[in-house]
């Protein structure tokens, strides 16, 4: 990392050694760990005793396996999402906030559905979340490109107007008066995703989180918008003197984007929880924007590395229950993680040589 | 009612603090051409140092300066991701942040997570040069770190830009950096340097909420304000008199909320429309300051050197 002594410089190539791309992800892992064993010695915990239970441990048995699915879904789901504005150049870092207003939409149909059946109000409940998140991905879309305001703070800040719109209606008209907790009534069941696995969590959620990987591959990589959006995200004078639509294309890429976010607030709503409730997502926004990144913005990618990070959610709760090490352990790993790799990335374009 | 109105302006200056601190030093690292997305994550982690470096050494001054040293590592830490390696300030910057609450989270649960109570520390006194003139003496009673935020490091962080060598050295770096170099200056320091600075202010003003403001720390302590500060320079065009102004637009929403609730007023409307409103009220003072926004014009630009 020490780029900046005066011996070793970073020279620019464009033919890195053939062993520098199997070996980044190894040593990206390799590496985070290293950096962070030294909160688990500050838990008084044993490093390999906890990477046993972090990452060996959950594949070990049916059900944790399966939390694993449960627990990549919204983060395949954002990661998606945050793809499909990132690969048009569009930051859009937004998707916590429309994840909540998806799970609002959800929250709200579901618990007016006890009649409809539920070949019906599945689909009402997807749609609807979806519709939802486009609406509230729509107002930074539409600041951004018609007064050119910038789409970061923007999306930002309506986050947090979201957060509150949640806690308005969870203290107030939401509020289920049986319940202790701020906490919406419970959905109808003909509303709730099905078990895919009998006596699990793992739901419809997942297969949804699917067909949106799937998808994003598709039009990324067998349409014509896909290509525009990666030539917008690759530079907008470029694509707009190629003749592309470049207002058009950021909007459109914006409200998908803002709309699959919407999905993954409806899969945790319908799919886990069955109440709307201010803690839904711990930050699935932002560790979308992550998975993205590692992912390299493409459909794979995207789904591999949303896996991993099931597992490293999944496994700091097993830390956490085994070894009391506190379960924001997954949280900095994921961070390092991302940290460590954008620095390996790097190396892929540079080699060190010394001047 | 004149009453209603003294307080507010009392409140306004105290909970406008953070948040000004936050975006001071956020004008310092984007004048140099970093948009730096961490600040949300270094006013957490330095609301969560100085309260437990407070708390274990029983010296409010002891933590406070601490914050500000995890603040400046911070600011370095983006400075390896945005100004060494050159990599997506947007991405690198939230990956600070998510690992820094992540890392705060984690020392407070382990520090203080079998606890019934939250804990809480003895925060700072406020002071009141005034005392004894009437109604002056309402607005005046402020944290010494509201009297420092406003009259010295607003003032002196102008004088710095527009007035010292070291200032035009930054403005250039964020419009130019390739003429900058070649003017023998060193742009991966300057750059650096502004990190510094501003990761320092940022956690400063993160721990204002935990060293003075509340006494405590939570999960919720900062909620978005390092993203606000992000919008108020806009909002300011990188210039700290005007970035002040548009901390106390925030603050006084903000404070008005804080009154009306406790006023215990039953309104209509739940209160968290008052809390949401100095965020939309940031929205639309970007949307109307936006449109004369004069971005540095390298910012996000990483500079590599040929």
């Amino acid at each position: 990392m020490e780029t900046t002594k005066k011996k070793l410089r970073l020279v620019k190539t464009n033919n890195p050694s053939f062993w520098t791309k199997p070996l980044i992800p190894v040593l990206a892992l390799v590496g985070t760990f290293m950096l962070t064993s030294g909160l688990i010695l500050w838990a008084k915990a044993n490093p390999f005793e906890t990477y046993y239970y972090f990452l060996i441990a959950p594949l070990g048995s049916r059900v944790s396996f399966l939390e694993i699915l449960v627990k990549s879904t919204p983060l395949m789901l954002t990661g998606v999402a945050v793809t499909f504005a990132f690969a048009t150049g569009y930051y859009n870092i937004g998707a916590e906030g429309q994840l909540y207003a998806g799970a609002i939409a959800a929250a709200g149909l579901g618990m007016a559905m006890h009649a409809v059946p539920a070949i019906l109000a599945i689909p009402i409940m997807i749609i609807s979340g979806f519709i939802a998140g486009v609406a509230w991905a729509l107002i930074p879309a539409l600041l951004k490109i018609k007064l050119a305001v910038d789409e970061v703070v923007t999306t930002l800040l309506m986050n947090s107007i979201m957060a509150y719109i949640v806690s308005a209606l969870l203290n107030g008209p939401w509020r289920d008066p049986n319940s202790g907790w701020p906490q919406s009534q419970e959905i109808s069941p003909t509303a709730m995703f099905f078990k895919i696995v009998p006596r699990s969590r793992l739901n419809l959620g997942f297969i949804v989180a699917l067909v949106t990987v799937l998808i994003l591959w598709i039009v990324m990589t067998r349409t014509s918008f896909g290509l525009k959006m990666r030539a917008v995200g690759l530079g907008k004078p470029a694509a707009h003197f190629a003749g592309i639509n470049v207002n058009k294309t950021i909007l459109i890429a914006a409200l998908i984007s803002g709309g699959i976010a919407g999905i993954a607030g409806v899969a945790e709503v319908a799919g886990i929880q069955f109440h709307l409730i201010g803690e839904l997502s711990p930050g699935y926004g932002y560790t979308g924007v992550i998975i993205a990144t590692l992912g390299s913005l493409n459909a794979i990618g995207v789904a591999l590395a949303s896996l991993f990070f099931g597992l490293l959610d999944a496994g700091a709760q097993t830390v956490s229950r085994a070894l009391g090490v506190p379960v924001y352990l997954g949280e900095v790993t994921q961070a390092t993680m991302l940290l460590v790799t954008l620095g390996m990335l790097l190396l892929q374009r540079y080699k060190i040589r010394r001047i | 009612m004149e009453v209603f109105f003294i307080n507010l302006i009392a409140a306004t200056f105290r909970v406008s603090t953070p948040i000004l601190l936050a975006a001071i030093g956020e004008t310092f690292t984007e004048r140099a051409g970093i948009l730096n997305l961490g600040i949300e994550g270094i006013m957490f982690f330095g609301a969560f140092v100085g309260f437990f470096a407070a708390d274990l050494s029983g010296s409010l001054w002891f933590g406070l300066f601490l914050a500000v040293i995890s603040g400046v590592l911070s600011g370095l830490l983006m400075g390896l991701f945005s100004v060494s390696l050159g990599v997506n300030q947007h991405v690198s910057g939230l990956g600070i942040t998510v690992l820094l609450t992540g890392l705060s989270l984690f020392g407070f649960r382990l520090q203080y997570g079998g606890r019934s109570t939250p804990p809480s520390i003895e925060p700072f006194q406020q002071i009141n040069p005034f005392a004894n003139i009437p109604i002056l003496s309402t607005i005046t009673q402020q944290y010494l770190l509201t009297y420092i935020t406003f009259l010295v490091i607003v003032p002196l962080a102008g004088w710095i830009l527009y007035r010292t060598r070291y200032g035009l050295h930054i403005r250039a770096v964020g419009d130019n950096p390739e003429a900058v170099d070649a003017a023998g200056v060193n742009v991966y320091a300057i750059r650096y340097s502004t990190l510094a600075i501003g990761g320092g202010l940022i956690a400063a003003g993160g721990a204002f909420l935990s060293l003075a403001q509340l006494g405590a720390f939570s999960h919720g302590i900062v909620s978005g304000r390092g993203w606000v500060a992000i919008a108020i320079v806009i909002f300011g065009n990188w210039i700290p008199l005007k970035v002040m102004f548009g901390a106390l637009i925030f603050g006084g929403t903000y404070a008005l909320q804080l009154r009306l609730q406790a006023m215990g007023l039953k309104l209509p409307i739940p209160y968290e429309t008052f809390l949401a409103l100095p965020y939309v009220v940031t929205i639309i003072a970007l949307v109307v300051a936006g449109r004369n926004a004069s971005y540095p014009a390298a910012l996000l630009k990483p500079y590599r050197r040929e």
